[in-house]
């Protein structure tokens, strides 16, 4: 079982990626995790020990092909039912403060 | 008709109400009873509703006497709180889903419910189904009934737990690395993933979509087997879902007693440093026990197995940012209070997620981004097709892969908390059948001098539920260790 | 003036025409209170599943096979992440390693020069949910979310405002004519982002190009692109750069403004979406839907020219819109006299219609109507007012030409006597102007025509009036 880590892992700037996920991260936090996640990919870089060239992807795990649908309306939810998890609501809308262009 | 009502399986339930030697209502509240003296040490059930199951079961309780013969009408069962239920909480976990109440059935639950069960609790689970201990849920840790000072696995411990424990016949839970199979061995029970593309995932919260399956935690194989059936087959919400037949294989499940002519595997890849002696010595002597039955055991060859948990959390994390993108308290689930749109998403992730969600979802973030994708996420998608490979290749030797579930057996709470790279380990036997995208079935096969359990696992080709699950029931056809409850 | 060269390449989003969205059965173009045509799906409900619009998929792939594409046997959906309220998953499902259609072009024409615009690709995708901003907060409406979309990405290969025009109006009749979209502007059906640059001439590198997001009119783009062309062009005069960079119309101030910039730089993350299995089409499949392809027009319009024996012109208004094109057609088929029923369908019937308000498919008047309608007038059996008020009739109640003719007793007089004696009166009522007739003023014969007219109150044959005026005055 490899459970070795190798020494050139990639650093992760974890505040950047965090961003992109739109989570803020106290400071605390990011520490922490950056310790966390140095290691875990430094766990998953041993795969960069395997030679891949010529193996295609597996970007299709179902096998069924072509699962389609035919274009007949049907019933959906009621609008109460759509609103009634909804944070905030007005007007029969989903409100979200001001989104800045 | 044992004493205790709780003590009955899901088929004995049917059974017994079906001969009206107990109505639903008695069952049901019978588990309620328990479910409140036994929930402050186990931590096991997220949600139950008293007048909620209880009406379910009168309902039930009536149509029978109008003449309804559906054979599991008014069996309970436990739901996985990742698999909505319409009209019920479905937390997930997560306090990002905090007052969440489902608007809708998941496809298994409308065919629970078309063939007559109750709804009876639901289960707890790692945030996401994010975890091999439920110990990341945000409704606080789950206890293991054998030992309440070690954890029950996960991510669906709390729906292992609560059959362990006798709160309800069976539960549905759901696996994307093991979450089935690793907390039934952890507890003593009866766990199935079946082959990817079985059982639609609609409604089922999704963590890692081309690795999710849902499917059954039960007292036996044949109660697992009859779970199985109802919920298994193609569904036209669910794309990916296999047109294949499911057929009727529970008569043959229920009858088989003997393995001969099965050829069975033994991968070497599973029998190496880094399994606990224990669960090695308990998983040799089921092998035994097959080989007493008939079979034929075989040595084969899982060559990439050694790559597939770094392969797993690559690709489980990618789909998982993607897929817990939705959370951003728009539409549903908690919002934090905040004063334009982008301080909103933050602050609502910030809070709502808990931290091994939030690992993932960088790490997931990471893997796919601009300059990363390629090293990370591409590279697993091709190492994932040499681990297909490898069952392919296998399976061409034999009918079905025998080995441990688990490297070891269930953990203390907190062991393994502070280091997510150990906690990943615990995953190695259970990932690489999802990556391969087969079945697997979990059957308790003894107990460690610590008297925790573990659990055999037994490794089928696509499409082959049948071929596994009679192999499990022959199995506990001559073993009685799933008979063995806990006490608590 | 000419000292650069522009390039303006389009990405064009349709709304398809198809029943119900993308990836759920909700009902799309609904125009509904909001949040009404709504499901887990287009929500982005936790464990709900997309399910691919056969439809949407049959009319993208005719877009493919009506502009040349290759046509992808096997492709795939990605997710695209990105966060953004009218986004309910956050991330979009569209194609990105393999889209259904690749490569392709439309002939356009401008000033009588034609040009050929290649298309890099047309993929499919869902739209977006509309928002409503308020001033310190944004509604959110999903009914809109999910409406099948598809994009088609040109190539630079446009060099003025009004080749981008062309292309989009090209594009937009072809869409039309084959039933893929209605391609409502005010409606939202076809938004567009525009892509310009310009280089030195004598240069071969394309500029640095700029980004104008969303555009969703005609006369938008193109002023947009006038004002963003001769920025670009006057900033490189005055040695200025320029940013690659995303910019926004305005309309009213007829300026374009660098967007401000994210917080966060774009990164899609594009990932093979797990949830779809591939798209496999195979070539019977795509052969069926290709033979379901309507002519387009500019096909139609030189078959008009060449069946029909029509002007250029002609053919040209005839064919701009598909229903009258086929209007035309079943007119023709059932007459015989093609330029009649021509002249019929473009003056009367065009002006008819247009004074209503109404499209072709309004009209009562049915083309074997029109067509029985002309072969009076040839057989003389009605003149040309008597057939503006037949046809009048027809257009606002439908009926049978000839028993209205019969009704109204529009039907010529063709009776030799009858005429002769009309005739008679009329020489004996003008004895002046029949004098100049006979001696040599040939126009005295009209009136003399129109004073028999009178007198038959309009339904004397003018050719057996003027006859007979003939015989008997040169008698
Ligand atoms: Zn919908």
């Amino acid at each position: 079982m490899a459970m070795k880590f190798s020494e050139n892992a990639d650093r992760m700037d974890v505040r950047y990626v965090a961003g992109l996920a739109r989570m803020a991260l106290s400071d605390k936090e990011e520490t922490q995790l950056q310790g966390q996640l140095d290691d875990i990919l430094a766990f998953v870089g041993e795969l960069k020990k395997l030679d891949v060239s010529g193996v295609a992807p597996t970007d299709d795990a179902s096998g069924t092909l072509n699962a389609w649908r035919e274009d007949e309306p049907a019933t959906g939810l009621a609008r109460e039912a759509a609103l009634a998890n909804a944070p905030l609501a007005r007007h029969g809308q989903f409100v979200v403060p001001k989104v800045i262009e | 008709m044992s004493a205790d009502l709780f003590d009955l399986g899901f088929l004995e339930a049917a059974d017994a109400l079906a001969k009206k030697a107990v109505s639903s209502e008695e069952l049901t509240s019978a588990l309620l009873d328990r479910s409140e003296k036994l929930e402050p040490a186990l931590n096991s059930l997220t949600w139950f509703s008293r007048e909620a199951a209880r009406a379910e079961a009168r309902a039930a309780d009536a149509a029978r006497a109008a003449g309804d013969k559906r054979p599991f009408l008014g069996v309970p069962i436990a739901i996985k709180d990742l698999l909505n239920v319409k009209g019920q909480p479905c937390t997930a976990g997560s306090n990002i889903l905090k007052g969440y109440v489902a608007p809708y059935d998941a496809t298994v639950i409308a065919r629970l419910r078309a063939a007559g069960c109750v709804f009876v609790s639901r289960t707890n689970t790692d945030e996401f189904a994010m975890g091999g201990s439920t110990e990341t849920s945000a409704y606080g840790t789950t206890r293991n009934p054998w030992d309440v000072s070690r954890v029950p696995g996960g991510s669906s411990g709390g729906s292992a737990a609560a059959v362990a424990a006798r709160l309800a016949p069976a539960a549905l839970a759901s696996d994307t690395g093991g979450s089935i199979r690793q907390p039934a061995a952890f507890c003593g029970v009866t766990g199935f993933k079946p082959t990817y593309g079985r059982v639609s995932r609609y409604g089922c919260t999704a963590f890692a979509s081309s690795l999710d399956q849902v499917g059954p935690i039960a007292r036996s194989v044949e109660d697992a087997a009859a779970v199985y059936q109802v919920i298994a087959g193609l569904d036209p919400h669910d794309s990916t879902t296999s047109p294949r037949p499911v057929g009727d294989g529970l008569p043959e499940v229920r009858a088989a007693k003997d393995l001969k002519g099965l050829k069975l595997g033994l991968p070497k890849e599973y029998f190496v440093e880094g399994l606990d002696p224990e669960v090695e010595k308990l998983t040799r002597a089921a092998v035994e026990q097959c080989r007493a039955l008939g079979a034929e055991i075989v040595d084969v060859d899982l060559p990439h197995s050694q790559y597939g948990i770094a392969c797993y959390y690559i690709l489980a994390p990618a789909e998982a940012s993607a897929n817990l993108a939705r959370y951003d308290g728009v539409r549903y689930g908690f919002r934090a209070e905040s004063e334009d749109l982008l301080e909103m998403y933050e602050k609502t992730r910030a809070q709502g997620f808990g931290a091994e969600v939030k690992r993932r979802v960088i790490l997931g973030t990471y893997v796919l981004s601009s300059g990363f994708h390629d090293a990370y996420y591409l590279r697993a998608q091709k190492v994932r097709t040499l681990i297909r490979g490898d069952f392919e290749k296998a399976f061409a030797r034999c009918d079905a892969i025998l080995g441990p579930v688990t490297p070891t057996a269930a953990f203390r709470v907190g062991e393994k908390s502070a280091d997510p790279v150990q906690m990943y380990l615990g995953d190695i036997f259970t990932v690489n059948v999802n990556l391969a995208g087969i079945c697997g079935l979990s059957v308790p096969c003894g107990f460690t001098p610590n008297g925790l359990p573990a659990g055999l696992h037994v490794v089928g080709p696509a499409f082959e539920e049948a071929r596994i699950l009679k192999i499990g029931a022959a199995y506990q056809h001559a073993t009685d260790w799933h008979r063995k409850h806990p006490k608590i | 003036m000419n000292d650069f060269i522009p390039s303006i390449g389009l990405e064009v989003h349709v709304q398809l025409k198809t029943r119900t969205k993308m990836f759920c059965a909700c009902p799309a173009h609904t125009e509904g209170e909001p949040n009404t045509a709504v499901c887990p799906v287009c929500l982005g409900l936790p464990g709900a599943l997309p399910v691919m619009n056969r439809e949407a998929i049959r009319k993208t792939v005719k877009v493919g096979l009506m502009i040349g594409s290759r046509i992808s046997l096997r492709s795939t959906f990605d997710r695209k992440n990105y966060f953004y309220p009218d986004m309910a998953k956050n991330y979009q499902i569209t194609q990105q390693a393999a889209p259904l259609c690749i490569g392709g072009a439309v002939e356009i024409e401008v000033e009588g020069k034609k040009k050929t615009i290649r298309v890099n690709h047309i993929h499919q995708e869902e739209d977006v949910a509309k928002s409503t901003h308020m001033e310190n907060s944004t509604e959110i409406d999903f009914s809109r979310a999910g409406t099948p979309l598809m994009e088609l990405v040109t190539e630079p290969d446009m060099s003025s405002p009004d080749e981008a025009i062309a292309f989009l109006t090209a594009l937009k009749e072809m869409l039309i004519y084959a039933g893929i979209s209605d391609c409502n502007l005010e409606m939202g059906h076809v938004r567009c982002d525009v892509n310009s640059s310009v280089r030195p001439a004598g240069t071969d590198k394309l500029g640095v190009k700029s980004e104008l997001k969303n555009m969703n009119t005609f006369k938008g783009i193109h002023r947009a692109l006038e004002y963003e062309l001769d920025r670009q062009m006057e900033t490189l005069r005055k040695n200025g750069s320029l940013a690659q960079e995303t910019r926004r119309w305005d309309d009213i101030a007829g300026i374009t403004l660098p967007m401000r910039s994210k917080e966060y730089a774009h990164d899609y993350r594009y990932f093979p979406e797990p949830d779809l299995p591939p798209v496999v089409l195979d070539t019977a499949t795509v052969e069926a839907w290709r033979a379901e392809l309507p002519e387009l027009p500019a096909a139609k319009r030189a078959r008009f020219v060449a069946e029909y024996g029509l002007p250029e012109y002609d053919a040209g208004v005839l064919t701009a819109d598909k229903a009258i094109s086929e209007y035309f057609e079943a007119g023709a088929k059932k007459s015989g006299n093609f330029k009649a029923v021509s002249n019929w369908v473009m003056g009367e019937l065009l002006r008819a219609l247009g004074e209503k308000g109404q499209g072709i498919a309004d009209a009562k008047i049915s083309p074997e109507a029109l067509a029985e309608l002309i072969a009076l007038v040839d057989a003389k059996t009605i003149n040309m007012p008597a057939a503006k008020e037949v046809f009048q009739t027809l257009f606002e109640n439908g009926g049978n030409p000839m028993a209205i003719v019969k009704e109204k007793g529009l039907a010529q007089v063709s009776d030799a006597g009858a005429i002769d004696g009309f005739a008679g009166q009329a020489i004996a009522a003008n004895p002046k102007v029949a004098d100049e007739f006979r001696a040599g003023k040939e126009a005295a014969l009209m009136f003399l025509v129109g004073q028999v007219m009178k007198l038959s109150r309009g339904k004397a044959n003018p050719q057996l009036a003027a006859e007979a005026l003939r015989q008997k005055l040169q008698a």
